[in-house]
């Protein structure tokens, strides 16, 4: 690869003029690169890590239309009817987003496209930051689309290039699978120049596009006709990439796995697989035949090695390589070691014990006053999927379940009518995932009039994955003013009778707001109305401060789980004093009415100067 | 070849500016003419918690990942996170490390020990490893130019002296990527932090641990009007009222003695008092060298 030393590694991607070899761009900002350069003209997904900077990092392109939709199955169904309209489509997600938009997804797979379509599902092995680690190629199987799989920044911008031309010459949506290793590395890219697709036109085509039985039946076989083809395709592919020397075994992989072999085996051959679904099975199997032993190494499942299996070929796999959990060097590394491949591994000197740092909501949260409440009031809390979810560690321990995005409404449903709960029944749910799948839950409490309480814990952004806009924040990805959903009103349309806003650092209001609400037959709603601290405005108020002359060290503030306030060295009668750092305090005021002996105040004048970050 | 690629690990606590410390570490060994690949995880572990970012460089580099005991340089932006990283060092490899102590505040939880469980600073935990360790006051340098947050690139200044970039790539990365108007303070400080004074150490020992056991509750149930005031103000959730009114001790052995019930009943209803038996009464103790 040349390397120019001399360009300015950071440059907007979005400026094509720029066309430079080398620049720095993450996995994510090299599929939205590929995108761009492949003529992109409308881009569409839900945001969830690791996969949410593929389009942030193209919102300000004015020739794009780039879009958060409500969640995944209508960004796919946006990227769907652009695609027939004739402009070429790119739909983003996180591998669960990919359940969520598979309805779509199954039939795509029958109508195909009009201009090319291609979806990204970044997966998240190890699960840094999600509910599981399912593993997408299954969905590529399962669909009959073609799979592409980058192992690197290089790769992503490529094969999403690739992808649509795939798309277009075969009549199918391609989907690319990336890991958070993907995703969230940078590495050097060489930029291309946009080629632009213009509009090509709907073209009416229902035996093609309206999928009742009889049509769908006549696209089924059309669908495994095109695999056959994507077979032939990939036989020949530059997608298949062979490399190393002449040792006895070889190596199949594909994605980051590839990288990890590379990293411990740098002179065995491997047979790299950019196409992970149709597999080249005949290039895989002469390849076998000319090794000795032959591995297949692969994160996750063995889609891989059960295909080979499947065509005859002897391969070993998941009987060294872990099944659970991220790979790496050391982990591959290890899987050669057990197989006989490598030497034991030298042992490394364990680091010494230190202290954990479990992740904690923000100084500030405007989430934590009403689990402080729920916990005294001894509910029963379905939870959902957002920052909210810390509530279920200590101190909060106020939250009960967390299965999928939507979940906590439906599931505090069937908790109430299995009559079994043991306390009142909360389900707790952000405001954007309210808008993402909670709707239809809230619409059967009322059907059912189920005895629950919804808290819809309102703080006017996508916080976990960011601070991204959604239909509820009056504002687009791309930064225009639209018209904000109202979930006041949306709720009493849906025809909940008791809808309250509560502002959540009112610590009283909002526990007898709660009180009140969970011992009220029926359905109600109670929504909070601060804002997120940190995104997407950081929110700052006069910080606070302990007078320790008169803390009792009673402990009463720690159960806000506040990061702000730590112990101190002092004690009072053997309990640890606390302090609280005025840099990262936001000022909500919650533990100055928490605290029983009023030791804490705000910081009188003048406040200490806060430095802007750097 | 691939595994000649030589690796970085810049490790801190969320909000101390890893991630952009990785970003001009990159794009100085960019400038400098090498394949360079950058790994690090967004998401949850950001919040609060630890963060920590690879970086690997050379000819042409396979993995992002640095592996186990491999990394030529650690850069530490805080005590705890140096010792948890330091096995991804290489013999012979370097350690820098800012001294600074950030308590986590998860690990203000344990009530009966009363301990972080924070590690000693004791330079000895890294020094009995074969590998060169340069401890550095970064925060108190970088306040001394104006700027406490400038301490990064105090560190990236320390770093220097073990990575062979030219300074020109390095200062050239710093203006590039560090917020605007803030150009001036960073490279003063990254300056400061290539001939920075190795830090005297102060030992600190690691946080004592002592339980005197629980606390007596003493309910006098003929007064208690079941008005649930304690149960609610009781910050380890020890007593619980029940639907007909009734006061309970729900947690017996996590009573701290802050006696808020006591203090907030009413009706008198409540004592509290130290452990009868004495002979739990102990004096807190320091954790041994093996217990760190």
């Amino acid at each position: 690869m040349s390397i120019d030393t001399t360009a300015d590694v950071a440059a907007d991607p979005k400026d094509e003029s720029e066309i430079r070899s080398g620049v720095l761009l993450s996995g994510n900002e090299a599929v939205a690169r590929g995108a761009v350069e492949a003529g992109v003209l409308v881009a569409a997904g839900y945001p969830g890590t690791p996969s949410t900077e593929i389009l942030e990092s193209i919102a300000d392109r004015d020739d794009i239309d780039v879009r958060w939709s409500p969640n995944e199955k209508v960004a796919l169904d946006v990227a769907l009817g652009a695609s027939l309209g004739g402009v070429r489509a790119l739909v983003t997600m996180k591998h669960v987003g990919l359940n969520v938009a598979s309805d779509t997804f199954m039939t795509t797979a029958y109508t195909g496209v009009g201009a090319g379509l291609v979806i990204v599902t970044a997966d998240d092995p190890g699960m840094h930051s999600s509910q599981n680690e399912q593993d997408s190629r299954a969905f590529a199987r399962m669909a009959g689309v073609p799979l592409l799989e980058p192992a690197d920044s290089s790769e992503a911008r490529d094969f999403t290039a690739l992808a649509f031309a795939i798309s277009e010459e075969f009549d199918t949506p391609v989907l690319i699978r990336t890991t958070t290793r993907v995703s969230h590395n940078r590495g050097l890219v060489d930029l291309g120049p946009r080629t632009e697709h213009p509009v090509t036109g709907f073209t009416s085509n229902p035996t093609k596009y309206v999928m009742i039985p009889g049509f769908a039946r006549q696209r089924r076989p059309e669908m495994l006709k095109r695999l056959e083809l994507l077979s032939d395709y990939v036989e020949a592919s530059p997608l298949t990439v062979e490399s190393g020397g002449n040792t006895g075994i070889g190596v199949v992989t594909s994605g980051i796995a590839h990288h990890y072999v590379r990293e411990v085996l740098p002179d065995t051959r491997i047979l790299k697989l950019g196409m992970s679904y149709p597999i080249p099975t005949e290039r895989i199997r002469s390849f076998a035949e000319s090794v000795d032993r032959l591995f297949v190494v692969e994160e996750l499942d063995p889609h891989l090695e059960h295909d080979l299996m499947a065509a005859g070929i002897t391969v070993e796999g998941k009987a060294f390589f872990p099944q659970v959990g991220e790979l790496s060097p050391d982990a591959v590394r290890r899987g050669f070691v057990a197989a006989g491949i490598l030497p034991p591994v030298p042992t490394v000197e364990p680091a010494p014990p230190t202290v954990t740092r479990p992740p904690l909501m923000c100084p500030g949260c405007p989430h934590t006053p009403p689990f402080l409440a729920l916990r005294r009031l001894g509910a029963v809390v379905t939870g959902d999927i957002g920052c909210y979810t810390l509530a279920a560690l200590e101190p909060l321990s106020s939250m009960d379940t967390c299965v999928a995005m939507g979940s906590s409404i439906g599931m505090a449903v069937g908790m109430a009518a299995s009559g079994g709960a043991g306390g009142p029944v909360v389900a707790t749910i952000g405001d954007s995932t309210f808008l993402h799948g909670g709707i239809q839950g809230l619409i059967d409490a009322v059907y059912s009039q189920a005895d629950i309480t919804v808290l819809i814990l309102d703080n006017g952004t996508v916080a976990m994955t960011g601070g991204q806009e959604h239909p509820g924040t009056g504002i687009t990805l791309q930064g225009a003013e639209t018209t904000p959903v109202d979930l006041v009103a949306l709720c009493a349309a849906l025809g909940v009778r008791d809808v309250k806003v509560i502002d959540p650092y009112d610590l009283a209001a909002t526990f007898s707001a709660l009180e009140g609400a969970t011992t009220s037959p029926g359905p109600s709603v109670v929504i909070t109305n601060r804002p997120c601290v940190e995104a997407p405005t950081k929110v700052r108020d006069r910080p606070y401060e302990v007078l320790a002359e008169a803390c009792t060290a009673c402990q009463a503030c720690m159960t806000a789980g506040c990061p702000s306030i730590v112990w101190s060295d002092e004690t009072f009668e053997g309990r640890r004093k606390v302090v609280i750092d005025p840099v990262t305090c936001t000022g909500c005021t919650l533990c100055a009415q928490i605290c029983p002996p009023l030791a804490i105040i705000p910081i009188p004048d003048p406040v200490p100067e806060v430095p802007e970050h750097v | 070849m691939s595994n000649k690629s030589r690796g970085l690990l810049l490790a801190g606590v969320g909000g101390q500016g890893v991630i952009l410390a990785g970003m001009i570490v990159a794009d100085a060994l960019v400038r400098a003419g090498h394949d360079v690949k950058q790994s690090e995880v967004h998401g949850m572990a950001q919040r609060g918690g630890s963060v920590f970012s690879h970086i690997r460089w050379g000819s042409s580099v396979d993995s992002p990942l640095v592996p186990l005991g491999s990394a030529d340089v650690l850069a530490a932006f805080e005590w705890a996170e140096a010792l948890r990283w330091v096995e991804y060092v290489r013999e012979g490899g370097a350690v820098v490390a800012d001294l600074r102590r950030i308590v986590p505040p998860g690990a203000c939880t344990d009530r009966r020990s009363w301990s972080t469980l924070y590690p000693g600073i004791d330079t000895d935990l890294l020094s009995s490893r074969t590998l060169k360790s340069r401890l550095v006051d970064a925060s108190s340098t970088a306040a001394e130019l104006g700027n406490i947050r400038a301490a990064n690139s105090v560190i990236l200044g320390s770093v220097a002296a073990f990575m062979d970039i030219e300074h020109n790539h390095w200062e050239a990365a710093i203006e590039h990527l560090v917020p605007r108007g803030t150009e001036e303070v960073n490279l003063a400080a990254f300056r400061a932090g290539c001939d920075v004074a190795e830090a005297s150490v102060q030992r600190r020992p690691p946080d004592p641990v002592g339980f005197p056991g629980p606390h007596q509750i003493d309910i006098r149930h003929d007064w208690c009007k079941g008005c649930d005031i304690c149960s609610r103000v009781c910050p380890e959730y020890c007593l619980e009222v029940d639907i007909d009114g009734a006061l309970a001790i729900v947690d017996a052995e996590s009573c701290t003695g802050c006696r808020l019930c006591e203090m907030l009943c009413p009706d008198f209803a409540i004592a509290i008092s130290p452990p009868r038996d004495t002979a739990s009464l102990k004096e807190p103790v320091s954790l041994t060298g093996e217990q760190l």
